[in-house]
């Protein structure tokens, strides 16, 4: 997902806690609201900052693979349109970041710690977008696996993340309609354009799937991230949900999903289908993917190189503090 | 560098007549730059009409607790609210 391997600290276990701490966990367990002046155990705080702010990197840093393509967008009404979205993954980073900003941390911290390598984004935004079909898959498959996640996060127990994730969710449709729009384009066209969205399909499939993150049966971070319901759903319950959802819509498309074992499993009401290899997703995760250099690079260039303009208007702010216009 | 733009909560009044509503927060170095952040960020498809930002320094908020103190005597104030009234069917609507 956005957030993956997210180090959950704390305990779930009931006999190991404080007074304070059952007080918090019986308030969750209510679907009360968490908000940021109120107690919260130090596992939850700083558990949160790891997840909230791995999700708002991933926002910003998933920008570049997009932002590849608008200057060569195929018409002006396409080109818009990644604009509008691209402008749109800023915006969800930014909300993102000003709730992680609630839990004591400062945007500069979280950036620090990004440019550092100390945190993560997705491993999926190490890939390289090649084509123009990329832009449809991305949209597509990444976007949709992204809301896969997203939509149950909208009832986590953190109210600013609950939030942030409520307008993510209203303007995140819009993207993956419009990569399944740029596929249906592809797919209805010359058989060398059907082939690219093929081709983009073959390479963003397993890289798709990996964005849930490793199954998480038996992992003890996974089981107190659900007890504080910062995580809705396991790993495996969202990919195969995400399975079910998108091999119709492939048959559709008229692709054929890379995966010779899918197949569906009328008994358990799902797909069956092939795991990604996850040598290659902790490998990307460790920094050895295809683009992390470029990424990461590409982040910090932008922000050494707009130093002195932030430090300017600074300046100016300064310099100019007055003549407002007052709240009518 | 240190000097992170200082924090401002963003206020937004839709179309319709109601209230300017927290939205959320953003970096800005002055107002000026808030309300021209704001409108990207939380009016990129036609939220609202009206932008107010304060600096989320000037906001004085109630204590969590003191929730008790402060909002529990209304719970006992039953007689503020209208059900709490019987008024006969043959009355009308009231």
């Amino acid at each position: 997902m956005y957030a993956q391997l997210v180090k959950s600290e704390g305990t779930a276990n009931r006999d190991e806690m404080t007074p304070e701490e059952v007080a918090f966990q019986d308030r969750i367990d209510r679907n009360e609201k968490i908000e940021p002046k109120e107690w919260m155990p130090d596992g939850y705080r700083k558990t949160l900052i790891r997840q909230i702010g791995q999700h708002a990197h991933s926002e910003i840093v998933g920008q570049l693979p997009e932002g590849n393509w608008i200057t060569r967008a195929p018409t002006l009404e396409r080109k818009a349109i990644l604009l509008a979205k691209v402008q749109d993954e800023a915006g969800h980073g930014l909300y993102l970041y000003s709730a992680a900003e609630t839990l004591g941390v400062s945007r500069d911290e979280l950036l620090e710690a990004l440019h550092a390598g100390k945190m993560k984004y997705s491993s999926i935004f190490n890939y390289p977008t090649l084509t123009w079909a990329d832009m449809g898959a991305v949209g597509w498959l990444v976007d949709g696996a992204a809301i896969m996640n997203q939509v149950p996060l909208q009832r986590t127990s953190y109210g600013p993340y609950s939030r942030a994730m409520i307008r993510i969710c209203k303007e995140e449709s819009f993207h993956q309609r419009q990569g399944y729009d740029i596929m249906m384009k592809m797919c209805a066209g010359t058989p060398e354009q059907k082939a690219m969205a093929q081709d983009a399909l073959n390479r963003f499939w397993y890289p798709a799937l990996m964005m849930f993150g490793p199954s998480d049966k038996d992992s003890v971070h996974s089981a107190q991230s659900m007890a504080w319901r910062i995580k809705m759903n396991t790993n495996d319950e969202l990919r195969q949900k995400f399975v079910d959802q998108t091999v119709p819509q492939a048959k559709f498309l008229g692709l054929t999903v890379p995966d010779p074992d899918l197949q569906w499993n009328e008994e358990k009401g799902g797909h069956d289908f092939s795991e990604p290899d996850w040598s290659e997703f902790y490998a990307v995760l460790a920094g050895n993917g295809p683009c992390n250099a470029e990424r990461l690079g590409a982040r910090v260039k932008a922000w050494d190189d707009g130093a002195w303009f932030r430090e300017g208007l600074m300046a100016h702010a300064a310099k100019h503090s007055g003549g407002r216009v007052a709240a009518e | 560098m240190s000097s992170e733009w200082p924090l401002w909560e963003i206020f937004i009044r839709g179309q319709h007549g109601l209230n300017h509503r927290h939205v959320g927060s953003l970096h800005a170095p002055d107002a000026e730059m808030a309300i021209r952040n704001a409108r990207d960020v939380y009016t990129r498809r036609n939220e609202g009409v009206s932008i107010w930002v304060v600096r989320s320094n000037d906001i004085t908020a109630s204590s969590p607790s003191d929730k008790g103190p402060l909002y529990e005597p209304s719970n006992s104030k039953v007689y503020r609210h209208p059900t709490f009234y019987d008024i006969p069917d043959e009355v009308g609507h009231m």
